[in-house]
Order: C-alpha cells, then structure tokens, then sequence
C-alpha cells in the first residue's frame, strides 16, 4: 500500500517536472527561465528525499540539503545579474 | 510494519507531489511573470513540506535531517521568490493585460 | 543599525544545526561542533539576526511565536488551495496588480518575516521593500487603498511579529 502511494507521488512528481520543463524551455524571457529553473530544483528536491526512501539510504538527504542551498545562491547570483548586468 | 503510519505518510507523499503538479501547471497556464512566481513558490514550498513530512512517517529515523531540510525551504523559498519579483520588475517584465494597478511603477515614475 | 549581539545564541543555534546534520552525539561529532561553532561565532558576530533579535526574554514573545506558526501554516494552506482553484479553472480568474502597503515594523528581521510570510500566503508576493512600505503582488486586487490594502495583507502576521520582534 504505501509503496505503491509512493510510486504515485513519484509519477505526480515527475508530471510537476516536466510542466515546470515546459515553461523553461518555451521562455519566453529569461526571468521565465530562471522561475521555471528554481521550481524544477524545488521538485527535484522532492525527487531526491523519495529516490533516498526508495533505496533506503540516508545519505541522499545531504545531497538534497547540498542542492538546495546551491540552487538558492544560483537563483540569487541570477536574479542579481538580470537586475544590474553584472 | 506495514502500519497506519506508512499509509499516512505515503498519503503526505501523494498530497504533496500533488500540488507540485498545481505548481507546474500554475507556471504553464498563469498569464504574466509575476504570477507564474506566486504558482511556482506557494505551491512548491507546501508540496515540498509535505513530501517531507510524508518522508518523516515513513522513515521516522530521519526525522531531524528531514525537518533541517523543511525548514532550509521554507525560508529560502520566499527570498527567491522576492528576489526574483524585485529583478523582473527592474528590468520592465511584461506584465499581463489583467493587470490594474502598479503601484510601483507610479512611485519610481514620480 | 545597531542590534544586541548574543554570542551564546549564535553558538547554540550553530552547534544545534551541526547536530542535526551529522544526526550524532558521538564525542568526536560534538568536538568539531564545538570548534566549529565557536570560531563563526568568534569571527562573524551577529550573523543569524533570527533568534538575537528575537525578544526571548519576554514570555509574551513565546506565546507570541506560537501564534504566528499556527496562522502561518493556517494561511499556507489557504494559499495553496486558492491557487489550485485557480490554475484549475478553465478561465483563470486572475486579476492582478501591485499595491503599497505600509508596516509598524521596525527591526530587520521583523520585517524580513513579515515579506517572507506575505510571499506564502494567499495570492500575495512581496516585490520590493522601502523603508516602511511594502509593494505587493496580488493575484485578485480586492483594494487599491493603502489603509485597506494594510489591514487585508499586513495585519494578521503583523500582530504576532510586532510582539516578537518589534
């Protein structure tokens, strides 16, 4: 029962990606990207604590710790350079 | 051990990555940058959130880390969302033919 | 802007954080912890405004606290379900715009709270701050009115942080 919800949310996980993908890749401006780009990274988040469930290993969280404050700094350096070209 | 536990937190898991897919959807469908943001950072943080706690029933042991990570997102969430709003605004982001007001735009134009 | 500096909070915050990291108590886990913790604490003071700044001394500011997370995660809710009746709508019913609102708040953290819970919380996006005005993205503009634009969006967190942080 609970892995098959699981695999579900796995599915429903993947559906959010790949809208979120579509919006990165149709633009139209680069704000839209960079918008599009932080949410893939928030599921992708999602993506890693379930892949982490599904094998059983602990220390995937890091990694998706890791990811998340990397992806923060990414978007704000971004955010940053839209706003004054530098 | 397949207890009550584990159904609850594969239900957090499904709710969760449900409204993911609202978030995504929101980022297709939504009209204009700005609420394209609104869709992507509301719904993502929740579904994160829940995701986690979903992941906390079902492997209560990492429980801590978990929290470490639901805290980590919900605030930084909302700074990049922030961040981003203040940049596209700078820059002069099309803003939708809805639109009725911007305050904004009325106080640096003055 | 001055602030209150609390080395031992910033210590204790720090050390908590390594702990839940490692997810260990083991004495060699803690040794580093401790170094670690005392020597960013040593040569960054006052880097997480968020508890020094937080007035713990005032019972008033725990009840205060606890308030604030349950409206928080009531409104974080809310705002989720409208947005999914709207991106669900065939129609999309969206009328946007940006209003000014204005805040009491005086501390940093205060008002960086009072942004980030406005961001998650129903059809509302903080764009930019200055001084004590807020310009806010609304999903549905229900009013154009400082003072109504205020009470509708600012009020509810703004009692709680006031307490909290002033």
């Amino acid at each position: 029962m609970a892995e098959a919800l699981v695999s579900l949310a796995v599915l429903l996980a993947g559906l959010a990606f790949l809208l979120a993908l579509w919006r990165f890749l149709a633009g139209p401006t680069a704000a839209d990207r960079v918008v599009a780009f932080d949410v893939m990274t928030v599921i992708g988040i999602s993506f890693i604590v379930i892949l982490a469930l599904l094998e059983g290993r602990g220390i995937y969280l890091d990694a998706a710790l890791v990811y998340a404050l990397l992806s923060f700094l990414g978007v704000i350096a971004v955010a940053r350079y839209l706003e004054r070209g530098y | 051990m397949a207890g009550l536990l584990d159904i609850v937190g594969g239900l957090l898991m499904v709710g969760g990555t449900a409204f993911l897919v609202f978030g995504g959807l929101g980022l297709v469908r939504m009209p204009d940058l700005f609420n394209r943001i609104h869709a992507g950072t509301k719904a993502t943080t929740l579904g994160t959130l829940l995701t986690l706690a979903g992941a906390a029933c079902l492997r209560p042991d990492w429980g801590w880390k978990l929290l470490l990570i639901a805290v980590f997102i919900l605030s930084t969430n909302p700074l990049s969302a922030q961040v981003l709003a203040r940049a596209a605004h700078r820059i002069g982001a099309a803003m939708s033919v809805k639109t009725r007001v911007d305050r904004l735009e009325e106080d640096q134009g003055a | 802007m001055t602030q209150a500096r609390h080395p031992g909070v910033q210590f204790a915050t720090l050390l908590l954080f390594w702990i839940l990291l490692n997810g260990s108590l083991a004495p060699d886990v803690l040794i580093v912890g401790v170094i670690a913790a005392a020597a960013i604490t040593l040569l960054l003071p006052g880097a997480i405004p968020f508890f020094g700044q937080f007035r713990g001394n005032r019972p008033e500011a725990w009840v205060a606290a606890i308030g604030y997370f349950t409206y928080f995660f009531k409104e974080l809710v809310k705002s989720n379900l409208r947005i999914a009746a709207v991106v669900l709508a065939p129609s999309l019913p969206v009328s946007p715009g940006i209003v000014k609102v204005r805040t009491k708040l005086k501390t940093p953290m205060g008002r960086l709270l009072l942004a980030n819970s406005i961001t998650l919380t129903p059809g509302t996006l903080t764009v930019d701050l200055d001084g004590d005005w807020l310009y806010i993205h609304w999903v549905r503009v229900e009013s154009v009115d400082i003072d109504k634009a205020t009470a509708e969006i600012v009020a509810g967190f703004e009692r709680y942080l006031e307490v909290m942080y002033g």
